[in-house]
């Protein structure tokens, strides 16, 4: 029999980034991260900004950043639907603590709510991206 | 020779517009190839997140307190209209069509006692209002295409509604624009964002594909993050399907110009040659006149 796996899916509003049968796929769900494995049972979640690790047999062959989205689980399939996808290993550190030092200044000058909370989202978003990093 | 040489000004002003309509036609026809690429790519996200969306509503949109963005605000007193055309003219009866479809609506409302706002997406819906609605316009934004179409331009224009939507500037909201069939057939559209519609096949999918889904953390919360991303996803998919068309719409058009343009040229050398062939008849009849009255 041949061994089972999850056709994982992720999407952005733009184009499919990704469509591949993967062993198993780690997700950064809203309440935490969970594993999707072949007859997963079906849930929607949100997801979290973080890492989605992809795994080929016991190891992890691909990690991607995703910037928070929806991901749907089938018993075959799992999608992500992310708006900012990234590969950990293309996110340059540099510019990430750039945009996280420029999103801390924005929230000292905000002058109204709508401002403050894009700052705040934006840090959040940036610390998130450098954990990923390490 | 003054009629000889009006002729032969009007000829070639007439060859270089030909040049221009169709170069346009074939810039039109390279960016319609892209418009449609990118509609295309775009097509799954948004599937899925109908199919989600379907099936969170069927749960969830029945609850008491649900949220207003799927339920309505109670009252229609108050409509936003979010008129999507182009930034340039010269695309036949694209702009003026979504236009004219726009105007019908609020004319209707206005007659049943509603309010009615207007929310411009390109430079030629709030020209072509502002005549009519210009107090009713609350927003405009241009250039959405510069220099290619992305979600975070629909996202602008999301974030706005929204935001009018929370301060209850409005209670239901409709986007106008130009559903892409081909080349020659874009079909003015009405699709109401707010609150939202459930198509009809969308929960039918959902659940012949795994039935019921379990919900983390919970299908309201979910529910909430969601409706206003679909917002955001049909503005975007309304901007996609309204660039295919302009430049679809475009393309017909220069190509029609084109071949007037042709036309023309072939008749205005026709009449030149005859012209021509007039004038040098009567010239020979002079000289051989004069030589026989020698």
């Amino acid at each position: 029999m041949a061994k089972e796996q999850v056709e994982f899916e992720l999407v952005s509003p733009e184009k499919l980034l990704l469509s591949q049968s993967v062993d198993m796929v780690v997700v950064p769900g809203e309440d935490g991260d969970f594993g999707v494995l072949p007859r997963h049972a079906p849930m929607i979640s949100t997801v979290r900004p973080g890492v989605i690790a992809i795994y080929s047999g016991k190891e992890i062959s691909e990690r991607i950043f995703v910037a928070g989205g929806f991901a749907e689980v089938t018993t075959e399939r799992c999608t992500v639907l992310a708006e900012v996808a990234q590969p950990v290993g293309e996110i340059d550190k540099a510019a990430v603590q750039q945009q996280l030092q420029d999103a801390k200044e924005d929230l000292s000058d905000a002058k109204d709510d709508a401002a403050r909370d894009a700052a705040r989202k934006q840090i959040g978003l940036s610390e998130a991206m450098l954990t990923a990093i390490g | 020779m003054a009629n000889l040489n009006d002729l032969k000004l009007r000829i070639s002003s007439v060859k270089s517009t030909q040049k221009i309509t169709s170069a346009m036609k074939m810039v039109a026809a390279a960016k319609l190839r892209r418009a449609q690429e990118q509609a295309e790519a775009s097509r799954p996200y948004a599937e899925r997140m109908e199919r989600m969306l379907g099936s969170l509503a069927a749960s969830a949109g029945k609850q008491p307190g649900a949220s207003p963005l799927l339920a309505g605000t109670g009252k229609d007193d108050v409509h936003l209209l979010i008129v999507a055309a182009a930034d340039r003219g010269l695309c036949g009866g694209f702009n003026s069509n979504i236009v004219k479809e726009a105007r019908k609506k609020a004319h209707e409302l206005i007659k049943a006692g509603k309010t009615v706002k207007f929310y411009c997406i390109g430079r030629k819906s709030r020209d072509q209002l502002r005549r009519e609605f210009g107090p009713n316009i609350v927003d405009t934004i241009e250039d959405v295409a510069k220099p290619s179409l992305s979600f975070d331009k629909a996202t602008t224009v999301s974030d706005t509604v929204l935001r009018m939507f929370d301060a209850g500037e409005f209670d239901v909201c409709t986007i106008f624009y130009a559903k892409f069939k081909s080349v020659i057939v874009q079909i003015p559209t009405a699709q109401q964002l707010i609150p939202f519609e459930a198509e009809g096949d969308a929960d039918a999918s959902g659940l012949a594909d795994g039935g019921i889904y379990d919900y983390e953390p919970s299908d309201e919360k979910i529910l909430s993050d969601l409706l206003p991303r679909n917002i955001s996803i049909q503005i975007f998919k309304a901007m996609l399907e309204n660039a295919a068309s302009e430049h679809g719409a475009r393309m017909s058009a220069m190509d029609s110009a084109t071949r007037n343009a042709g036309e023309m040229i072939d008749r205005l050398s026709i009449q030149y040659n005859r012209t021509r062939q007039a004038n040098i008849t009567n010239e020979l009849i002079e000289i051989i006149s004069a030589k026989e009255a020698l």
